[in-house]
């Protein structure tokens, strides 16, 4: 099976552990992991401020860079919400609709396409609370969200309980949005900076260690937010967690 | 001592002994416990310590765009107001989730009465025709408004016609959408409102902040001030009841005298000629039933077709907006009583030209409940007063702009777009989808700062080509590296002024993987 690796560019230039997670992870299957070296973003940050035509030509070099793969896996929920729902602001032919069809956020990857039933190499033996991704959640689908009177399913959270010690906190407001929120976090900067304070004192008084999530954006955010509060919360990737990481 | 001897304040908690037990009869949850009444299971909210000014909301200058966040930051910058406004609409929210759990079929109704609203918006000529002649049938005077000005112009004149010079009315978003308070104030007509949330928000000349709950951004503190000041009441008595109690009775005596009376609509039969009001505190049927001229104010998106689909509404309407199972009054207005005269006034003010514009239309299936506020997290810490319009919260953020595409060209940028207003709406408008088609659209007609543009212009240029791109993060890894503390936190950095900046690692992940993985050039 022939993977392409989509490293988005925050987790690029912020985050490389959680890339070098992904791909080390995706290699433990076995599988055939190729980083197309000219990549750079999915178009996010202008599609969602309404700028599509403004993304094009990063819509484009996306597909350049993706195309021949059998599955195109991303660590972010977000991105690749936006490359199956979003990306069209430029014409949808079989080369794009391909694209856009096989990619995949790692989560899903692992759960509905590999079915992977065991994490043998991974431990984490702490208290963590998992952080659902907007995008992730509602977007793609990750779990059953709170609104919704529909069986309970959760995937991240099948994948996090194969994963030895791993002891999973109930947050009061478990999926309330962290007010990240792309560039609303600098445009908005005042009310998004207080979601992310309510967000890490739930993290803090649910007795969570580790806060683990399929998003490096929102990590990103809530990890600022913990540190300027002064709590003693530690943010971390579900890649780094399922790959075996040792906290 | 009797519970009436007590101070206000201290009668909390004492129950009056007639008040009868919960019976049986009540609705049960999945789990078998009762269901109880939102309302009624409301815990007051601590007063706070200390008097703390109530924030305002945004600032309207004309037709230049509202600036949501920065009256958001202003309403943060009160503390005691921020969390009693989150907390109370939280819970709300959490009310909403157990009534909703409660019923097994509650996605079925959701997508059933998606599918009325979709299909009575579809057919809504039809459906308009219908309902008049029914409403004429009935011995009801209809008149038809193409805006707001023609709502107001109709209804003055039908004052006019019978010498009418006061009007109590219950809450109604439309007429708070045709500026009606403001047009009669300047027409000499006296105008009660009998909503005791909108009661407030009239005698402190505001706009309504939330669809159900009109002050909810305010404290007892801040209400006690506006009864005092307006009412007469003692400024230091911030209790529930009396502040309660002092609006009933000095609203009765207007109720009592009033020469007209006015109410909304939360729906229109179209089979039946019907107007239906869904309140809890009885204020439609006093305004509608009191007065001699009678006067109901409709949006023509309010119409589903027969009396049989009322039913998946209310169901629907009462547990999204409070968790309860139903509102405590759903009145029928269908004929006049004898020796008065009804009117009612079907208004379109731009719902004609919503209904035609492909990726917004189905906004007016919106049956007002406000749930989406409830649930929505930007909402609930920016207070309903940020958004400078009469709809605040996600669903104003996709209805505002189409009655001015220049003033509210902001709001949908007020939002994470995280989805749950979606998941919460009981007629499934997709809201959050909405609000990103909106912002393309302002993108496309320039109605985005021209600096965000230029912006998002330029991440584009660089994000296109990936030696600009390597250059830039390049260049982003080395500034936080060298920049002292004091450049990277100042009040430019929007990031750093609330939150800590993520360490620069060492190397981009490109960086390691070239250094790791391609020393042969293999991949």
């Amino acid at each position: 099976m022939r993977i392409g690796l989509f490293v988005p560019c925050y987790v690029d230039a912020f985050e490389p552990e959680v890339g070098i997670a992904t791909l080390e992870l995706l290699e433990r299957f076995g599988l055939d992991v190729h980083y197309p070296y000219d990549q750079t973003c999915c178009g996010q940050p202008m599609t969602n401020t309404g700028c599509h035509q403004e993304a094009a030509a990063t819509e484009a070099l996306f597909v350049k860079n993706f195309s021949g793969f059998d599955y195109v896996v991303a660590p972010s929920g977000s991105c690749v919400h936006q490359v199956r729902e979003h990306l069209t602001a430029i014409p949808q032919t079989d080369a794009v609709r391909k694209v856009r069809e096989s990619t995949f956020e790692l989560v899903e990857f692992l759960h509905d396409v590999l079915k992977v039933e065991a994490l043998p190499w991974a431990r984490f033996p702490h208290k963590v609370a998992y952080h659902a991704n907007c995008n992730a959640l509602r977007g793609i689908d990750h779990a059953r969200p709170s609104e919704l009177n529909l069986p309970y399913f959760s995937k991240p959270l099948n994948l996090l309980k194969k994963v030895a010690g791993v002891e999973l906190v109930n947050l009061a407001r478990p999926d309330e949005c962290c007010g990240f929120g792309g560039t609303f976090s600098v445009f908005e900067p005042a009310v998004s900076a207080k979601m992310g304070y309510d967000k890490v004192a739930d993290q803090k008084r649910a007795g969570a260690e580790y806060v683990v999530s399929a998003d490096s954006s929102c990590l990103m955010h809530q990890k600022g937010c913990a540190e300027r509060l002064g709590l003693p919360l530690k943010y971390i990737h579900i890649a780094q967690v399922l790959n075996g990481a040792a906290a | 001592m009797s519970a009436e001897d007590l101070h206000p304040r201290e009668r909390e908690g004492v129950v009056n002994p007639v008040v009868r037990a919960a019976t049986d009869e009540s609705e049960r949850g999945q789990d078998g416990r009762r269901l109880d009444h939102a309302e009624g299971t409301s815990k007051p909210i601590k007063a706070p310590p200390v008097r703390e000014p109530q924030p305002r909301g945004a600032k309207i200058r004309g037709d230049r765009p509202i600036d949501q966040a920065e009256a958001a930051e202003r309403f943060l910058a009160a503390p005691l107001h921020a969390a009693a406004h989150d907390e109370r609409l939280w819970d709300l929210r959490k009310k909403r989730d157990a009534a909703a759990f409660g019923i097994p079929e509650w996605e079925e109704l959701r997508e059933l009465a998606s599918q009325i609203k979709t299909h009575t918006l579809s057919h809504l000529d039809l459906y308009l025709e219908q309902f008049e002649a029914a409403a004429k049938a009935n011995g009801v005077h209809v008149h038809w408004a193409r805006d707001g000005a023609e709502h107001n112009r109709i209804v003055l004149g039908i004052l006019r016609d019978h010498g009418a010079r006061t009007i109590v009315k219950s809450k109604s978003m439309l007429t708070e959408e045709c500026g009606f308070r403001h047009f009669m104030a300047g027409e000499g007509i006296e105008i009660i409102e009998t909503d005791l949330g909108e009661r407030i928000q009239q005698l402190d000349d505001e706009e309504p902040s939330h669809i159900v709950a009109p002050a909810v951004h305010k404290t007892r503190l801040d209400v006690a001030e506006v009864f005092a000041r307006t009412l007469g009441t003692d400024p230091d008595n911030d209790d529930a009841h009396y502040l309660a109690e002092s609006q009933r009775e000095t609203t009765r005596p207007h109720i009592l005298n009033a020469d007209a009376g006015m109410t909304g609509c939360n729906f229109a039969i179209a089979e039946t000629g019907t107007v239906v009001t869904c309140t809890n505190e009885g204020n439609a049927d006093l305004s509608g039933n009191v007065p001699k001229l009678q006067i109901h104010s409709i949006g023509i998106e309010k119409l589903i077709p027969r009396i049989e689909h009322l039913g998946v509404f209310i169901r629907l309407l009462s547990r999204s907006a409070l968790g309860s199972p139903i509102t405590q009054y759903t009145s029928h207005f269908r004929k006049p009583r004898a020796g008065t005269e009804m009117h009612m006034v079907l208004v379109d003010n731009g719902r004609s030209a919503r209904l035609g514009m492909e990726e917004f239309w189905t906004s007016l299936k919106c049956i007002r409940c406000g749930a989406c506020m409830n649930t929505c997290p930007v909402y609930r810490r920016s207070g309903g007063l940020s958004y400078g319009a009469t709809y605040a919260g996600p669903i104003g953020l996709i209805i505002d702009p189409t009655f001015n595409k220049r003033k509210y060209s902001t709001l949908p940028f007020s939002s994470t777009m995280n989805g749950s207003c979606t998941n919460v709406c009981p007629v499934k408008i997709n809201i959050h989808e909405q609000i990103f088609a909106w912002r393309k659209v302002l993108a496309e007609e320039h109605q985005i700062p021209l600096l965000k543009q230029g912006m998002m212009k330029a991440a584009g240029a660089v994000l296109a080509r990936p030696a600009a791109y390597r250059a830039a993060i390049g260049a982003a890894d080395s500034a936080l590296k060298v920049l002292p503390r004091f450049a990277v936190y100042n009040p430019l950095n929007t990031w750093g002024k609330k939150r800590e900046m993520p360490d620069a690692p060492r190397q981009s992940f490109h960086a390691w993987y070239k250094e790791n993985r391609m020393k042969d050039g293999a991949k």
